[in-house]
């Protein structure tokens, strides 16, 4: 199975209906994303921080992730001054404060969404997240997509994990030639084989026990006084960030 | 006159598409409240037998019979699947769910039964089989022997009249392998047990059957039972001169 290190826990967000959660984070989301003001962003920063600390995520963890992200915007703070909009300093050095500002910018929001992805979707299972989605009208079978790839991604992964180690107990070890190419795409092929055969057999065993097409959750939570009192203070959050895009920053 | 057998088949016949000779060749069998055994060697199609009477392969000639009714479309065979539960001979292709509550669930809830309702069946069968506290255990991290007796339960959550085991000592260790045989006994139900454990099949079984060159063959009653070969057939089901 994926780990899903955040989804267990017992805070206030975790015990939310996903379905809130869902769209509080979809709203947010899609004004920081849409947002190129610095107050949205930053405000965007601060609250959505608020909202993962209280998520109570295990801090290693969760900083761990965050400089996962962060790479990447390291990477756009590092390129963009140098290689975006117009040449403000000398001319043998390209330094632009347009492209910093940009990098700047990208770097909050993407943070901000990131911040909000971890309270609010995090949280929750994929499982449960997937069967909320089909209850906000996502297509059954789009659903069952989500549901069934990311279970079966696990098995693939372990199926191909089997025949390498076979490959290993035999002697291969992997080099640059033309005989670890082709153990390779036999490994590969096999697994592919191999899936598609358990695909086959997992299908019968659904069949069986009167699958038809849409996979029924066990637990059916319907949205409590919380959740709503959640849903109306996710929906102000993103009003006030849409608003404060209209006030620029004298920056 | 007798009363229709639950499951009957009738001239049943299977070749593997692209093969000429046919693996199943007009078998005949009913079924009501038996305990059956099946024994024969690897690939003569005791497999194919149970999943042709699931409804999982089509056959080339031959009816399968449930309740007296002749069963023809995969509908009716939707039917058939709700009284009878097969137990495959790889747990981890039976088991798919997340948690082990939600994959013994599965069935109950597909037969449109209210979660609450599906749940409590749910938790009730896992307690029959001993399988307690079981509920939120990862069904991937279970043992062999768990894996064997969740899908067990998959099954009986869904109440079958008639249990179609593939090979379910297999891969046992002795202690799983005695509680599967109580298992089996205090249920009662009617199964067809397919199995190489000839052990296993005589203190679950009382009527055995081989299929040899796609015939099914009724073994003489008190003669099955394992003992030591020096020759190196002796695994396989045989008769012994007088």
């Amino acid at each position: 199975m994926i780990e899903e290190p955040f989804a267990s826990g017992s805070s206030f967000l975790h015990r939310r209906d996903p379905r809130i959660k869902l769209i509080g984070a979809a709203c947010i989301s899609l004004v920081l994303a849409l947002s190129t003001s610095f107050l949205t962003a930053v405000t965007g920063c601060i609250l959505t921080g608020f909202l993962l600390i209280l998520s109570q995520p295990n801090p290693k963890r969760i900083v761990q992730r965050i400089l996962g992200v962060n790479v990447f915007t390291l990477f756009l703070l590092i390129t963009l001054p140098f290689t975006y909009g117009s040449n403000e300093a000398t001319s043998w050095f390209h330094f632009s404060q347009d492209g910093l500002r940009m990098a700047t910018l990208i770097a909050l929001k993407s943070n901000a969404i990131l911040f909000c992805f971890l309270a609010l979707l995090a949280t929750s299972s994929t499982v449960s997240l997937g069967h909320s989605l089909e209850k906000l009208g996502m297509p059954r079978k789009l659903t069952f997509l989500l549901l069934f790839s990311y279970r079966q991604l696990f098995i693939i992964h372990q199926e191909y994990k089997r025949l390498q180690r076979a490959a290993l107990l035999r002697g291969f070890i992997p080099k640059n030639s033309l005989h670890t190419y082709r153990t390779y795409s036999h490994l590969f092929a096999m697994t592919l084989v191999k899936s598609w055969n358990r695909a086959e057999r997992v299908q019968q065993a659904m069949l069986l026990r009167g699958f038809n097409g849409r996979l029924i959750p066990l637990n059916q939570p319907q949205p409590t006084q919380a959740d709503y009192s959640l849903l109306i203070l996710l929906l102000l959050l993103s009003l006030i960030l849409a608003g404060l895009s209209f006030f620029p920053l004298p920056l | 006159m007798s009363k229709t057998p639950l499951l009957e088949l009738r001239n049943i016949s299977y070749s593997y598409p692209g093969h000429t000779s046919s693996l199943l060749n007009g078998i005949n069998l009913q079924i009501d409240n038996e305990h059956i055994g099946l024994i024969g060697s690897n690939g003569c199609g005791k497999t194919t037998l149970l999943q042709i009477i699931m409804g999982l392969i089509q056959v080339d000639t031959g009816e399968i019979l449930l309740d007296g009714t002749v069963l023809e479309q995969e509908k009716d065979f939707r039917n058939l699947r709700r009284k009878l539960g097969f137990l495959f001979q790889n747990s981890d292709d039976q088991l798919f769910s997340p948690t082990v509550l939600e994959d013994v669930a599965f069935g109950p809830l597909n037969h449109g039964l209210k979660s609450d309702d599906a749940k409590e069946i749910s938790i009730a069968t896992l307690e029959q089989l001993g399988l307690k506290n079981f509920e939120d255990r990862i069904t991937h991290k279970l043992s062999g022997g768990e894996k064997k007796l969740v899908a067990l339960a998959t099954i009986l959550s869904m109440q079958p009249q008639l249990l179609l085991l593939d090979e379910p000592s297999n891969n046992l260790d002795p202690a799983t392998r005695e509680r599967l045989i109580e298992i089996l006994r205090e249920l009662n139900l009617a199964h067809i047990i397919i199995s190489h454990d000839l052990d296993f099949l005589a203190s679950t079984c009382s009527k055995l059957y081989t299929l040899s060159d796609g015939k099914l063959v009724r073994c003489e009653d008190k003669q099955v039972h394992s003992h030591e070969h020096i020759h190196p057939y002796g695994n396989h089901p045989h008769q012994h001169g007088e």
